[in-house]
């Protein structure tokens, strides 16, 4: 329920996915909602090292995320925090999440997964596993019907 | 107000975090109101246990308790729960468009890359 969870299927091979996810150039070719320009891209792809990424929307808005790269395994695997710097949800800016990335070879090229959790501000030990059991998908079914 | 907004969206988060409370939860999805002691039935837990996890639900709003009599009576508040929908399907968009440009270079990219890079 806290995460957001993508499955795609992509015809290239893992490396040129990786680099797709984690250099300057690739991330300024994809990242944001819709298909207004990535302004400026910058990526140190190193454990410890940080990425930022401003971008305007086709609504004229800019917006501007940045985080930290927490694990990288060349090329299956990436992990890092993110946080919007200006722009985004204003009740959103103060919340760090935490991004997943797993890339596996298949026979048409990669397959990758993204996981996008939400975390507490105060990094509350032990709390960040808020898998929803199947339990929920009922509950969810029963709340899309609310708004 | 905007940053209470976010940490009422924390505290929902957190509620949820424990498999009780989801199994909770999820029984009052089934079957509406229920009283604490039909609702506690199914749980291999003391009464008191179960009380305390309908204090942290009902504390983040995402139950209503309401007493007539000797009978409490448990019902779903989904409100909260509407809240973490939100986040959800506001960020499986955003990942969804992004994912989609990323799917587009990448493979633009594999085509102009000879095979023997791998």
């Amino acid at each position: 329920m806290s995460q957001v969870t993508l499955v795609r299927r992509i015809a290239a091979r893992p490396s040129i996915v990786f680099d797709a996810l984690t250099t300057s150039e690739g991330m300024s070719s994809w990242w944001g909602p819709d298909e207004g320009p990535v302004l400026s891209a910058a990526s140190d792809a190193k454990v410890g090292g940080r990425f930022c990424i401003r971008f305007r929307k086709l609504d004229g808005t800019e917006h501007e995320c940045s985080g930290e790269f927490l694990e990288i395994e060349q090329p299956s695997r990436i992990v890092m925090s993110w946080q919007w710097i200006s722009g985004g949800l204003p009740q959103e800016r103060e919340r760090v999440s935490r991004l997943e990335l797993h890339l596996r070879p298949i026979d048409t090229g990669t397959e990758l997964t993204l996981i996008h959790a939400a975390l507490r501000d105060e990094a509350s030990a032990g709390e960040h596993a808020w898998g929803w059991g199947g339990a929920l998908d009922k509950l969810e079914r029963r709340f899309v019907a609310v708004s | 107000m905007v940053n209470d907004k976010s940490q009422r969206l924390d505290r929902v988060f957190s509620a949820l975090g424990d498999p009780t409370r989801r199994a909770i939860l999820a029984r009052l999805a089934r079957d509406s109101a229920l009283s604490v002691s039909r609702l506690a039935e199914p749980f291999a837990i003391k009464l008191p246990a179960v009380m305390k996890h309908l204090d942290v639900l009902e504390d983040v709003g995402l139950i209503r308790r309401t007493k007539e009599g000797r009978t409490v009576t448990v019902e779903l508040s989904p409100r909260p729960l509407k809240a973490a929908m939100d986040w959800l399907q506001r960020y499986e968009r955003f990942w969804e468009a992004s994912l989609d440009r990323l799917t587009r270079y990448a493979e633009k990219k594999e085509r102009e890359t000879p095979e023997k890079d791998e």
